[in-house]
């Protein structure tokens, strides 16, 4: 999968967590989970958890504490489907 | 002097109606909420039927925000939340958005949470994968969730807390937060309880032998208080909710008030004198009622309204022979006396709080609402009271004070009094 791709899947997967007064347009590679898009920290425990059932892969717990943005998110994805093939 | 305290807010879930409209039209009309459920069929359920709200066509969006509905499968939790936060727009209430209510408090208890949520984890946690539970196992099943969601939804900075006696827990609750309220502690209190639907809930009861199991193919003629072919309790599920708010806070704002709680009393017939873990000690019963009266100021003789805890068992006479008793009131002296459990069954830790909400109704509408079921009235009834204090149908009537009992497993008692507010 491209990096566009990927960006526009987890993208989807984050949506829902959203709080309601954050919009999705304010997704970008940049973005902090916490900071800047104002997800609640329990929920990044579920967008891991949805990550993995999307791309097949396992997050341990140190790749959780390194996914702070969406650009390290993205970044921890493509290593784990790399290790994967 | 203790406080006033008014009901200024109803809400409502109940297998009868999803609204307070509904709800009451249900009540007005004796249309039953009790249906088969093909799922207790195919899990060999002697009694395949249940109350149970039907929340179908509820935009749950209205209630929970995207984030909360992910995951979400707590039953009780979704009624409790439906009937807590009707009952708080029903009293004109705004959400508390910007800094906490201190004045605003909750007691919204529920006897177990979230129990197919705990399911879902019971089956990760044996196959070894815990890390895949989610974030809201914990707050989905903790047995404080609803007050915690409630109190969250709301803003409520006062007493945020979750009650627990079985089948006395509504009506608890509402004893609860009156206090707090009578007390100077708090000036508004959202009070009620909420209890899970589904075969992991009922399924202990039917194993128990207390549910009737000979009308699964007519479930609207199964649940039956106090009458002579009573069969059993019908289980149910659902929440009831009410705002309750000091008068002077009521005043200030110029809320609608629905009736008076005067206050009442709560006991335990501490497992003794015939009362066990299942069954009630008449003399805690008639303790619990006398109890409520002298703490409200009321005569027995000014009670115009009882509505029973009547679960349709063989107990019914029982408690019909105490409330005589306590009152020494009995034949066509005995004040006219409901069940609704007829119309959604025993929704056990909602049961206590959605039948204060009838209760509250039946005040301010001015109304007497039939119970179902009971055109044979029981034979050990009519020994003490005569058969017009049982009314079948719905009529107007004129009603100051009524009491609302609920008595629950673990012999524990509950007596309310509401005064209408005129």
């Amino acid at each position: 999968m491209k990096n566009q791709e990927q960006l526009a899947t987890l993208t989807k997967i984050i949506t829902p967590y959203l709080p309601d007064d954050v919009s999705v347009a304010s997704i970008d590679l940049n973005s902090h989970f916490i900071e800047h898009l104002n997800i609640n920290s329990a929920n990044l425990v579920d967008i891991v958890l949805d990550v993995e059932d999307e791309f097949d892969i396992r997050l341990e717990n140190e790749d959780m504490d390194r996914m702070q943005t969406v650009k390290d998110a993205l970044e921890i994805i493509a290593l784990k489907t790399k290790e994967k093939e | 002097m203790a406080n006033r305290v008014v009901v200024t807010g109803l809400g409502v879930c109940a297998p009868n109606g999803v609204s307070l409209e509904a709800f009451k039209n249900s009540l007005e009309n004796g249309s039953s909420g009790i249906r088969f459920h093909e799922a207790l069929k195919i899990l060999n359920f002697s009694c395949q039927i249940a109350g149970q709200p039907n929340i179908e066509t509820i935009n749950l969006t209205n209630y929970f925000t995207n984030v909360q509905l992910k995951g979400l499968n707590s039953s009780g939790l979704v009624y409790g939340v439906i009937a807590g936060l009707d009952a708080w727009e029903h009293a004109g209430l705004d959400k508390n958005d910007a800094q906490p209510d201190w004045d605003s408090g909750i007691v919204f208890g529920t006897g177990i949470l979230g129990v197919d949520k705990f399911r879902e984890a019971i089956y990760k946690v044996d196959q070894g994968d815990v890390r895949r539970l989610g974030s809201t196992a914990v707050i989905q099943t903790m047995a404080s969730g609803i007050s915690a969601f409630l109190g969250g939804m709301l803003g409520a900075g006062n007493q945020v807390t979750t009650n627990s006696s079985a089948c006395t827990t509504g009506t608890e609750a509402l004893l609860m937060g009156y206090e707090r309220i009578a007390s100077g502690k708090a000036q508004r209190m959202l009070v009620g309880s909420c209890s899970d639907s589904g075969p992991y809930v009922w399924g202990g009861f039917d194993a128990m032998r207390i549910l009737p199991n000979k009308y699964n193919d007519h479930p609207e003629a199964a649940s039956r208080p106090m009458s002579a072919t009573a069969a059993g309790f019908v289980p149910g599920s659902g929440a009831g909710a009410l705002v309750l708010e000091s008068l002077e806070s009521a005043v200030q704002r110029g809320a609608t008030i629905y009736a008076e709680v005067l206050g009442g009393a709560i006991n335990s017939g501490g497992q003794r004198n015939g009362g066990s873990m299942t069954a009630p000690n008449s003399q805690a019963v008639q303790r619990c009622i006398k109890e409520a009266l002298k703490n409200t100021g009321i005569q027995a003789g000014a009670i115009d309204t009882i509505n029973g805890h009547l679960t349709a068992t063989t107990k019914d006479p029982e408690e019909i022979k105490n409330w005589t008793e306590a009152l020494g009131r009995s034949g066509t002296d005995f004040p006219a006396i409901n069940s609704f459990k007829g119309h959604f069954g025993h929704c056990l830790a909602a049961s206590g709080s959605i039948e204060c909400v009838a209760t509250v109704l039946q005040l301010s509408e001015q109304r007497l609402y039939g119970s179902l079921n009971c055109g044979d009235v029981h034979p050990g009834i009519l020994e003490h009271i005569d058969s017009s204090c049982v009314p079948q149908k719905t009529k107007a009537f004129t009603a100051k004070i009524s009491a609302k009992a609920s008595f629950g497993f673990g012999d524990v008692n509950a007596c309310a009094i509401f005064r209408a507010y005129i």
